[in-house]
């Protein structure tokens, strides 16, 4: 049973800079079923969070973005009026940023805050949103929920800003929830509560996620899909488990070994490291951007990169197997 | 990896330096260079005036008086016309340059060192020093700037000298804002902390680590207050109270030239106008000044 | 006092040191003490490198302040190869350690070249002429990995893992003995993490240097650190030898932290730490043990009474679960 949410073709977002265009996403594609969890990963600068304000349609106007298909639930998001983003927006799919303080007004109280959504989509009373404000803070384990309707946000603790951040995305009862490094700002132990209950709620709730992070083990412990995102690509999609168990893609097998893991990695000894750094995306951009880093690259590495698929697993490299084999004689 | 040597895609370590950086910033910045240009031109006749002045512009020629400027068909001897005392306007707005520039580069540089010395003091010390300077900078938000000038000027009388004084001891409380601010910002800073961690004294943290990260944010107040005490010296000297006659002043200027303000407006027009494109030029400078000293990485 | 195999003083040794704050609360509210660090002691011997572990606010980032001497510590002591610093000045102390810090976009100051930001120490402790500052800043640039063309750039011109090794060299042209590293890869990339990681590890061999190394990746930690002491408001509650740490934490905090730690491995689900929400508040901490509220073990006792540190294995922990003169009613 596939009930696709949200599918995705050839999405590319480019950003005027001074003197030329800055290609931060160059064609990526993903779909998103019901009930599923999708995990964007990849370092600073890879284009992973312009990606998730590309769905929303959230990108600023100086930002072009054009995609083959962009559809959520039979609606072509990019020809989308604004009145009807704004519909669907907070309504049927929402966002939870990675800083409770800036994304909560410190001027409302939580409960104003809370209940503004569903009283601008306009289909609750004050009573009504307010019960549904309480259930749902109770639901993201706030205890005493009546009472904090009352309090600003300065007055919580940075876990319970984000949790009443997920109360507020879930106000509407949203289809489609975007979470961007929703825990990157808290300590492990409130990460690991935060990631548990939204992982508990999309299930419970039937929702999709996408969860954007830099963090591979957040991702190996929520995701069922795996995007690995570098420098505007999507370099390896799967479902997590094959994503991790048999990494395919030079890029993907490079970020798993520069993690040390309790227990399996030798103590003191070297982690592995991938040398360089993140090319520039300014201007003409050709064939696998991961080359200049890659310990797998050969000259073939500049042309056009096919796209490998085993099954729902796929990577985009020029190695069929994601390794090169004639190691002697090229350099 | 010897094919990727001279791969487009491989950035190294050749970004601009900030030098080239902000010299890329300030030519590419109209406003700046409009301002800038004016005032280098302004400065240039102030301090040239004597070779540029046509005549001297004390001398009175109560013969020549109230001569009409040359675009009002007056002739080439006195190209701005002259004044009721028959002075050579252009000259007298010539050296009313200095004047006005002196006052506004003085002025500054005093209130200048008493802002920011108590900014910095304030921001970078905190606890008792932060909040004596701030109860300073309150006492002296309330009072009105141009009574106070009024009341001393009347008590000492008006001089040059006595108007650059009281506004370089009244201006400073923009410096001292915005100094204990970007202080208070500054040494949040890590490199800092690591100075402190190195064992570099106070002094030296504030003039190598505070000092060079906040200059940009006084470059920009400097210009403002220079503004700022120009306009305030040609109002005092319209009042009577600043620059006394018969030096040359554009305030003192538009103030002899009121009473015939309705028949020969170009009296009261000339000097105006110049004073506008003076502090107009300034805070061009200014503004293009905080634009191009913004943090790195700000487009 | 010394044990017999080893006369010679730990290289970093801190004794019953204490750091409290006088907060004031809103407006018109009272100051109210804040204990930040309650009589901690930690000795760390040549070669060492403790891992210092804890939620924010646990007092960490204050430990490390006045390891630096950035912070007078209210009361206690901090000694260098058995020597108090606490009178000495402040330049003697800077010798001896020396911080790299977590963010490296803040550590390095945008108006400096690189050459005067890593030769800064050697000038305001005057050594050397300035040819041969430069080439001990050449020198350093050798060992941290970055060519010696960079003198001449500024840090805006670098990129996070790049000016992490300039914040590295700085901190090593003085040879202190003694590192203080506060997260210094939480701002990186995971690509940069590991080669930051492992040029720590290569310096520490080549120059036998002793780190304090602050973090809150338990797995960095564990790779890293020969000891790990776990902070909880202002206290050690636990310390010991990485491997047993690791193998068998004993106090319910290390376990709770070493559950919630993600490691990339698929299928495991998001452990749950059996922790309640919230931190205390450091101005008004619990009674008694001051993790009970969040303690799944916690008894009466440990509601009243607070526990002392019972020396176990390799080191201590602070627990009424591993004090032999707790009832055994109370611990079962």
């Amino acid at each position: 049973m596939t009930d696709v949410l949200l599918t995705v073709k050839n999405l590319t977002i480019d950003i005027p800079v001074g003197a030329g265009t800055l290609h931060a996403v160059r064609g990526i594609d993903f779909t998103l079923n019901r009930g599923e969890v999708l995990c964007i990963v990849g370092e600073s600068g890879s284009g992973k969070s312009l990606t998730s304000l590309a769905v929303m349609g959230l990108l600023g106007k100086r930002i072009k973005c054009t995609a083959d298909v962009m559809d959520f639930d039979g609606t072509a998001l990019l020809k989308a009026s604004a009145k009807q983003m704004r519909s669907l927006r907070g309504a049927r799919m929402s966002m939870i940023f990675q800083e409770p303080m800036t994304s909560l007004n410190p001027a409302y109280t939580i409960g104003d805050q809370l209940m503004e959504a569903m009283l601008l989509h306009g289909n609750a009373t004050r009573a009504e949103a307010r019960d549904r404000a309480i259930e749902l803070l109770e639901k993201v384990g706030i205890t005493a929920a009546a009472s904090r309707l009352s309090q600003y946000p300065h007055q919580l603790s940075g876990g319970l800003r984000q949790r009443v951040m997920i109360a507020m995305a879930l106000m509407c009862g949203p289809e489609l929830i975007i979470a961007d490094e929703p825990t990157t700002a808290l300590d492990v132990t409130i990460q690991a509560q935060i990631l548990r209950l939204l992982v508990d709620l999309v299930r419970e709730m039937g929702m999709a996620m996408i969860l954007i992070t830099h963090d591979l083990g957040v991702v190996a412990r929520v995701a069922d899909k795996v995007a690995v995102m570098y420098a505007g690509e999507l370099v390896e999609t799967g479902p997590a488990l094959n994503v991790f168990q048999r990494p395919l893609h030079p890029y993907t097998r490079g970020l798993l070994q520069c993690i040390p893991l309790p227990g399996k990695t030798e103590r003191g000894a070297p982690l592995g490291t991938i040398p360089g750094i993140v090319p520039s995306l300014v201007g003409q951009v050709s064939g696998c951007t991961f080359r200049t880093r890659c310990s797998e690259a050969t000259p073939a590495c500049r042309d056009t990169i096919p796209l490998h698929a085993d099954g729902p697993h796929c990577f985009r490299c020029v190695h069929a197997d994601g390794q090169r084999h004639d190691k002697k004689e090229s350099a | 990896m010897t094919h990727t040597a001279n791969d487009p895609l491989l950035e190294e370590i050749t970004g601009p330096t900030p030098g080239q950086l902000l010299r890329k910033r300030v030519f590419g910045h109209q406003g700046l260079l409009i301002g800038v240009i004016v005032v280098a031109i302004l400065t240039l006749i102030a301090i040239l005036a004597p070779l540029l002045a046509p005549h001297d512009p004390y001398a009175q020629d109560l013969m020549a008086r109230m001569k009409p400027p040359v675009f009002l068909g007056g002739t080439w001897e006195h190209p701005l016309g002259t004044d009721h005392l028959g002075r050579d306007y252009l000259s007298r707005l010539i050296y009313g340059a200095r004047v006005s520039l002196l006052i506004g580069v003085v002025a500054a540089t005093i209130s200048g060192l008493i802002g920011t010395a108590m900014g910095v003091a304030a921001g970078y010390f905190g606890g008792r020093v932060d909040a004596v300077v701030t109860f300073l900078i309150n006492v002296r938000l309330a009072m009105p700037v141009v009574l106070v000038a009024l009341a001393v000027v009347a008590i000492l009388g008006g001089s040059l000298t006595v108007v650059i004084c009281v506004l370089g001891l009244l201006l400073w409380d923009r410096f001292a804002v915005v100094m204990r601010a970007s202080t208070l910002q500054v040494r949040q800073r890590e490199y800092v902390a690591a100075a402190q961690a190195i064992g570099a004294s106070t002094p030296r943290i504030l003039l190598t680590e505070i000092m060079p990260n906040i200059a940009n944010n006084l470059i920009v107040v400097v210009t403002l207050e220079m503004a700022h005490a120009i306009l305030l010296e040609a109002a005092l000297s319209f009042l009577g109270l600043g620059v006394q006659p018969p030096t040359p002043s554009w305030g003192l200027m538009v103030s002899e030239g009121k009473n015939m303000m309705l028949f020969e407006p170009w009296l009261v027009l000339i000097p105006g106008a110049v004073l506008f494109v003076l502090v107009l030029a300034i805070n061009l400078m200014g503004d293009g000044l905080r634009d191009v000293t913004a943090p790195e990485n700000r487009s | 006092m010394f044990d017999g195999q080893d006369m010679t003083p730990p290289t970093l040794e801190i004794r019953n040191v204490t750091k409290t704050y006088s907060v004031k609360q809103g407006l018109m509210g009272k100051r109210k003490p804040l204990t930040a660090v309650r009589d901690v002691s930690l000795s760390l011997r040549k070669g060492e490198v403790l891992g210092l572990v804890g939620e924010s606010g646990c007092g960490k980032s204050t430990l490390a302040k006045i390891l630096l001497g950035l912070e007078a510590p209210t009361s206690g002591q901090v000694l260098v190869d058995g020597q108090a610093l606490g009178g000495q000045n402040r330049l003697e102390l800077a010798r001896r350690i020396q911080p790299i810090f977590q963010d490296p976009y803040s550590s390095l100051n945008p108006r400096k070249s690189i050459a005067d930001i890593i030769s800064l120490p050697l000038r305001i402790h005057g050594i050397g002429d300035a040819a041969s500052q430069q080439k001990a800043v050449r020198d350093m640039l050798d060992v941290v990995g970055l060519p010696a063309r960079v003198m001449n750039s500024y840090p805006s011109q670098m990129s996070g893992g790049q000016r992490q090794r300039v914040a590295i060299a700085r901190a090593l042209i003085m040879k202190p003995e003694v590192v203080i590293c506060d997260e210094p890869t939480s701002a990186l990339d995971v690509s940069v993490q590991s080669q930051i990681l492992n040029l720590l590890g290569e310096l520490r061999r080549e120059f036998g240097l002793t780190y304090l190394f602050i973090s809150h990746n338990l797995a960095v930690v564990e790779h890293l650190a020969t000891r790990v002491a776990v902070m909880y408001l202002g206290r050690i509650v636990e310390e010991t030898n990485t491997g047993d740490l690791f193998d068998a934490s004993a106090h319910p905090y290390t376990q709770a932290l070493l559950k919630s730690v993600l490691t990339p491995e698929p299928g495991l689900g998001v452990p749950d730490t059996q922790l309640g929400m919230a931190y205390p508040n450091p101005i008004d901490p619990p009674s008694g043990c001051a993790f009970h509220p969040r303690c799944p073990r916690a008894t009466d006792l440990c509601k009243q009474r607070a526990p002392r540190p019972v020396p176990m294995r390799d080191g201590h922990v602070e627990c009424h679960l591993h004090d032999p003169e707790t009832p055994m009613f109370e611990r079962s």
